[in-house]
């Protein structure tokens, strides 16, 4: 079975001052993966990576069996909008877009998942529910919501059309403890209801429980920072 | 979700400043749409000061003076023609009509034209507007005057006022003809031309108010009253110019030719279009001017666009971040700000038109009555749209200034939210 992601050998250099190197990363379909790392450790670079947004140096990047570092510019971005939902830590939305029209923004960029969330009103609207948004919040714009209610609906975007990776960073270093496991356990339901994969990169080791697997960042990770200085 | 829409919504979300800098681009096409307007008003008023006329006759000068002094009644002529000539000249077959302006005299600043009834039957401007009488009617009696309409409107003058007319150009140097006054029967309708800085007399009056003149002054001792004048045999001796109208414009050259080449004394004939063009060459180097400034004023703002854009970007980098990480290319973050000034550049430029029309129905009147200017309120100009047209091209080639440092910067950021 093709694995989710499949990392080998692979090494980014920003200029000349930065440098990471990642030996072996895997993951299988439908795995949940916490990533635990200090921020400032090649973390945000590795997602970049992952995600397809930088291209490595060198190396193969393989999401759901497409060598992504193969990809250039745009076929690159189509494929990060099929293949990935993504979570930012917080300011997921853009504030003076509905809280709906936030969760359809990937399908702007996706055919597939626009084609899979069909149709996709009534799909946001289900997902912003059962995430436990209010529909009367679904028109308001996104900036009058709470930023627990601000980190659902990027979740419900990340989910919405069904994308195979569910990229989280961070996502509830945000919220209160209450809040943070509620967001846990409704987003845990959505991800096994699509079959996604999950990797979470967090700080947190509290969080491993709910984990299949926890994996260090400076296991998989060297960053060179030589010639920084 | 469109992109449009998205650059609309993301615009709505920065409506004070996106309505703001709409505003700069709205003002300043307005102001280049009026300047070009003004511009075009001005010289078609000018174009228009004289129509109608095939030819303008004169003593032997150049053909801008005569037009100077025959016309926009500015300086002097250097000779006159003389009686005969004119007579013969208005005897020949080739012309329909001829009318006869005699200068040399003022009233308080403005110009007293000898002429005949003729003048405000012949004379046209403005696409063959003929003159017309806002008050009272032509000169019937020897001493009756008609004035123009700045003339009656800036000494307050009606019909049955009576004035005296001064010798020559000189205003209370006490060379006033004030044994012989005027009565004014009739005032002009506003023309914008410079007929309303007249005042009209007779060809015979001006003969009657110098029977007792030589050389500029009274001659001493010498008085004939006003009632002895009228029983006198008041023939001109010389006209100052003549406007000619010929019986086919076919012959205009061919009599151009005749007056020029004219045996008895040296006179030259001008076409007047062609000699207004000619003077419009000398005066329209400022209306170049004022269109280079007034270009230059929309160039600012679309600069102005730029830094608009410029500034918020760096609070944009969020936006572009998210949409990022949603799947959208550099390029797509580069389209849609280059949507955007576009979007702001073709609404601030429709805007700037509306305000122009806005500005025309309200001015329009007051313009035509105050300063002569009469400004049509026509669709734009093929030149107009031109011109639009090539404001919001700028618009959107400005828009590719911030749209490549967010295409750089959204490379360079990726992901990673900076708030």
């Amino acid at each position: 079975m093709t694995p989710a992601i499949a990392i080998r050998d692979a090494a980014f250099t920003w200029g000349s001052g930065f440098a990471i190197e990642i030996g072996a990363f895997e993951m299988a379909k439908g795995e949940r993966v916490l990533l635990l790392g200090p921020s400032g450790g090649g973390k945000s670079t590795f997602l970049n990576l992952v995600a397809g947004i930088v291209p490595p140096s060198r190396g193969h990047i393989g999401i759901l069996g497409t060598d992504i570092a193969e990809l250039r510019g745009a076929r690159a971005d189509g494929y990060r909008a099929d293949s990935f939902g993504i979570i930012f830590q917080q300011f997921n939305l853009l504030p003076w877009l509905s809280a709906r029209d936030n969760v359809l923004i990937p399908l702007r960029f996706s055919k597939h998942r626009r084609k899979r969330a069909s149709p996709v009103r009534k799909s946001a609207e289900r997902l912003l529910g059962s995430l436990g948004i209010d529909p009367a919040l679904f028109r308001q714009p996104a900036g009058n919501l709470s930023v627990g209610q601000q980190q659902r609906v990027a979740a419900a975007r990340a989910l919405i059309g069904n994308p195979g990776i569910i990229l989280a960073d961070e996502p509830t270093s945000a919220l209160d403890r209450a809040n943070a496991t509620v967001f846990l356990d409704l987003l845990f339901e959505e991800i096994d209801g699509a079959g996604s994969a999950l990797l979470m990169v967090s700080h947190d080791e509290a969080l491993a429980g709910a984990f299949d697997r926890v994996v260090r960042l400076e296991d998989i990770l060297r960053v060179d920072r030589r010639a920084a200085a | 979700m469109s992109l449009l829409r998205l650059a609309i919504l993301s615009l709505w979300n920065r409506r004070l400043t996106a309505l703001l800098t709409m505003l700069g681009i709205a003002l300043s096409v307005t102001l280049f749409l009026s300047v070009e307007k003004l511009r075009t008003g001005a010289r078609a008023s000018f174009a228009n000061t004289i129509s109608g006329t095939d030819l303008i006759i004169g003593a032997r000068s150049g053909d801008v003076q005569l037009l100077l002094y025959s016309v926009f009644r500015i300086g002097n002529a250097t000779n006159n023609i003389t009686w005969q000539s004119y007579q013969d000249l208005a005897a020949q077959r080739e012309v329909d009509w001829i009318v006869p302006i005699s200068l040399g005299d003022s009233h308080r600043g403005f110009r007293v034209v000898g002429t005949t009834t003729d003048f405000f039957e012949q004379y046209r401007y403005r696409r063959n507007t003929g003159l017309k009488f806002a008050e009272g009617q032509p000169f019937g009696d020897l001493f009756d005057t008609v004035i123009g309409a700045d003339v009656a409107d800036s000494l307050g003058y009606r019909p049955g006022d009576s004035i005296v007319i001064s010798h020559g150009m000189g205003r209370g140097t006490g060379a006033e003809h004030d044994d012989k006054p005027f009565q004014v029967t009739g005032i002009l309708a506003k023309t914008g031309t410079p007929v309303d800085r007249a005042v009209y007399v007779t060809l015979e009056a001006i003969e009657a108010i110098h029977v007792d003149w030589q050389g500029g002054a009274r001659i001493e001792g010498l008085s004939i009253p006003a009632e002895r004048v009228r029983n006198m045999t008041l023939t001109p001796k010389t006209v100052t110019a003549a406007l000619v109208g010929l019986k086919s414009r076919i012959a205009i050259f061919r009599f151009q030719r005749f007056v020029n080449d004219y045996e008895e004394e040296p006179l030259t004939a001008i076409l007047p279009g062609v000699a207004l063009s000619n003077l419009w060459s000398l005066v329209g180097v400022a209306e170049r001017a004022l269109g280079a400034v007034s270009l230059m004023v929309v160039m600012t703002a679309i600069l102005g666009l730029v830094t608009t854009l410029l500034a918020t970007l760096e609070e944009r980098r969020r936006e572009m971040a998210i949409l990022r990480a949603n799947g959208s290319s550099p390029g797509t973050i580069a389209m849609l700000l280059t949507a955007e000034s576009g979007l702001i550049t073709l609404m601030g430029t429709l805007l700037g038109l509306g305000f122009l029309y806005v500005l025309l129905f309200v001015f329009q009147p007051l313009l035509d009555n105050r300063f002569g200017l009469y400004l049509e309120i026509d669709a734009p100009s093929m030149r107009d749209w031109t011109i639009l047209g090539a404001i919001v091209v700028a618009g959107i080639f400005a828009g590719l200034i911030p749209a490549w440092r967010a295409y750089r910067s959204s490379l360079a950021d990726g992901m990673s939210i900076r708030s």
